[in-house]
């Protein structure tokens, strides 16, 4: 038996595979191999035949941002003529809207803006909780870690101001590649790797749960991908505080790195990947944001087990230039199409209405 | 083969493909209704690497609609038009020489050339379109007319259809594509397009056509109101027909959409269908060589992962695709030859560029 061979079993044993296994497996494995692998782990760790989904919405508060990653096709610079701070009118009609469709949550995420204090944070954050039932997943790692050094107050001071005012998940954003190499070229200004891991580490300290993310394929090496699986695995051993995991790949679009976008086989591989070696984290979500509503149903048997948001509004993916809509229905079409139930699910993946009736015959 | 089916159904079918027995109607079926995509993949796979190995094709091509006017007006069309209406469109013999002519530094291999059936047009006209593109491009070739057409211009011409073949023939006709069958069922024809020659009259013209020397391709239209046995009805007529004359050269499953046609009421066809009919494909039509994904139809995304489920070709570089993104195709109309092999490579496979008869070029 040749080396891969012995990972593939190994890996189909349900046995925790190793970086370096992992490694081989994305690279020298065939696709549909690594199909059948990851829909394994994805059968034994969610054994139920459902894939769920969020109704929620997207609102970016502020596109100001001082950091300005090279991938980053949404932010203003101070002064620019485009910046903005969402105004509580508008906010309000976002939150509203949200309600009216059966969302459930909202994602609330920003550049790091200098002329926020945390007095802003947690106005906005008890605005909403004081006006609105929804729950807030809110601020990625980045913000959190602008936002206390501004303040000067440790994380875990903020992270526990920020909950009192309402803050109810995190979401994984801003982790692009865990490796300080590829961050010193692609986002140079925003926190390190080392300071990404801390706030997470934090946050589920203090009773948070937050999801986590990869954005691939700019200037990482397979094995950057790996390392960026291998943080994320080792920081859930010790808190378990991730709840889902969502790789997605880089949109190049009016960016300013110049690559040949990732194709859908390289993310479905890394997709399966993820599954198999995050055997700690119970949930992957495929992005059919950067995908499209066809690559998100197939990833179903590449080891995902949850399509995330209907995403009323996606600002920062639109802006490089990505235009793919899924509403609900549709949503719950490609699901039962692809032989699963479909249900609505809350931020910590509790199912809250499970759909029934809607399923069309194809072809009959 | 080590995977393991979900879906215990596929055994049985595993061990006929393993042991190269045909499959049958009901194998078709089952496959069409299995769940465990993966594993429908795997068969279509096994199947695709004994023939093909780690290739895959595409040609560098260009399309060419000469008239959108179409006495047919099938329901699912969203290219044709009625004479005289305001975007009703049919270009003369200049003006094929000038589309030709804006291209004519790129290396095309293939021209694909097809319209409606438009009365105004002479059977002299068709002669005259294939000349001159013979002379303008005299080292592609002319891959043209569906058999719909030929019909059509038979009739045009007052002649029969062995008598027409043999004149396009003459004027530098080479090849056929596989348009018109669309799903080979008189129920859904009355429906769908019933002005459109039937299913037998299809076959007769393509058997006339092989007869003649001609190879072409096959198509099936999926995803509208056609039922899983008329899909898998259609596959074995062609496969009958195919063990005839070995005419065939390439299937093509063809993705329905319905924007701007008036089943625009219509969902668009998932994923799974879409890669279960190309893998149905590759399993059930044995003695075809080749069977594509294409692209403008389902998108190069996932035309990409049909290289995985039975697809060896990806069809053409093609230039200004018309005919899908009238029907809302929002696929590119184009790929540039690079981002062609790069979404071959980039799947684990072998870029082979062919010409129209799968010569390798270079
Ligand atoms: S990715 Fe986030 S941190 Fe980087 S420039 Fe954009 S908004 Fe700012
Ligand atoms: S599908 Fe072909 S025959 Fe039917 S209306 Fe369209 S162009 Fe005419």
């Amino acid at each position: 038996m040749n080396n891969l061979d012995k990972i593939i079993e190994k890996a189909a044993s349900n046995e925790r595979i190793n970086s370096s296994e992992a490694l081989t497996l994305l690279n020298e494995a065939e696709l549909l191999t690594l199909a059948e692998l990851a829909n394994k782990k994805r059968q034994h760790l969610n054994p139920e035949p459902v894939v769920t989904f969020v109704v929620d919405r997207n609102i970016n508060y502020t596109n100001i941002c001082i950091s300005g990653c090279l991938f980053c096709a949404f932010y203003c610079p101070p002064g620019h003529a485009d910046a903005y701070v969402i105004s509580k009118k508008e906010l309000k009609e976002k939150i509203e809207e949200t309600l009216s469709l059966g969302g459930t949550q909202i994602l609330i995420q920003g550049g790091l803006n200098p002329s926020l204090s945390l007095d802003y944070y947690i106005d906005l954050l008890k605005f909403i909780k004081d006006n609105f039932p929804v729950h807030i997943h809110g601020f990625s790692p980045p913000e959190i870690a602008f936002i206390a050094e501004k303040s000067s107050l440790s994380l875990k001071d903020t992270i526990n101001k920020l909950i009192d005012a309402g803050l109810g998940s995190i979401p994984g954003g801003g982790a692009e590649i865990l490796v300080d190499e590829i961050r010193e070229k692609t986002s140079p200004n925003k926190c390190s790797v080392d300071q990404w891991l801390e706030v997470m580490k934090t946050a589920h300290n203090c009773g948070l749960r937050t999801t986590a993310t990869m954005m691939f394929g700019h200037m990482e090496k397979p094995e950057h991908i790996i390392e960026h699986l291998m943080k994320i695995r080792n920081l859930q051993d010790n808190t378990g505080g991730f709840t889902a995991f969502i790789p997605w790949t880089f949109q190049p679009d009016n960016t300013r790195i110049k690559v040949e976008k990732a194709t859908s086989v390289e993310y479905l591989r890394v997709l399966a990947v993820s599954r198999l070696f995050l055997d700690n984290i119970q949930n992957i979500q495929a992005s059919w944001v950067t995908q499209g509503d066809k690559i998100a149903q197939v990833a179903l048997v590449f080891g995902a087990n949850d399509l995330g948001s209907t995403m009323i509004e996606e600002n920062v993916v639109a802006a490089a230039g990505v235009k793919f809509r899924l509403p609900k229905e549709e949503m719950i079409r490609l699901i039962q199409d692809a032989g699963y139930a479909a249900a609505q699910r809350d931020c910590f993946y509790n199912i809250i209405v499970a759909v029934h009736g809607l399923k069309l015959e194809i072809g009959k | 083969m080590k995977y393991t089916y979900l879906d215990k159904s596929l055994n049985e079918i595993n061990d006929k493909v393993v042991s190269g027995e045909r499959l049958g109607f009901e194998d078709g079926i089952a496959l069409y209704k299995s769940n465990d995509l993966i594993g429908v993949g795997y068969l279509a796979d096994y199947v695709r690497r004994k023939l093909h190995g780690k290739k895959a094709f595409y040609v560098y091509n260009q399309h060419l609609n000469f008239t959108n006017i179409c006495l047919n007006r099938c329901l699912f069309c969203a290219f044709s038009r009625d004479d005289g209406e305001k975007d009703a469109f049919a270009l003369s013999i200049d003006d094929v020489r000038s589309r030709l002519m804006e291209r004519i530094n790129e290396p095309v291999r293939e021209l694909h050339v097809v319209g409606g059936l438009n009365s105004s047009l002479s059977f002299d006209y068709y002669i005259e379109l294939l000349n001159t593109i013979k002379e303008v491009r005299p080292d592609s070739t002319i891959k043209a007319f569906t058999a719909v057409e030929i019909d059509h211009i038979a009739k045009v011409g007052g002649l029969s259809i062995e008598e027409t073949i043999a004149e396009l023939k003459k004027a530098g006709l080479e090849m056929i594509p596989g348009g018109g069958a669309e799903v080979m069922s008189d129920r859904v024809r009355k429906k769908l397009f019933p002005r459109k020659i039937d299913s037998n009259r299809w076959l007769e013209i393509m058997e006339a056509l092989h007869s003649a020397g001609l190879t072409s391709n096959a198509t099936m239209l999926y995803g509208h109101i056609e039922t899983l046995n008329e899909r898998v009805d259609h596959l074995i007529k062609l496969r009958e027909l195919q063990d005839k004359t070995g005419g065939f050269t390439a299937f093509i499953p063809l993705a329905f959409h319905s924007q701007n046609t008036r089943l625009s009421h219509l969902p668009s066809t998932t994923a799974f269908d879409d890669l279960k009919n190309i893998a149905l494909a590759r399993l059930m039509l044995d003695n075809f060589s080749h069977i594509k994904a294409y692209w403008v139809m389902i998108g190069e995304r996932l035309a990409q992962v049909g290289l995985s489920f039975g697809a060896d070709d990806l069809d053409g570089t093609i230039i200004e695709e018309k005919i899908t993104h009238m029907a809302g195709a929002k696929s590119a109309k184009g790929l540039t030859r690079a981002q062609m092999e790069h979404l071959i490579s980039s799947a684990g496979f072998t870029p082979v560029e062919r010409d129209s008869f799968y010569g390798k070029i270079g």
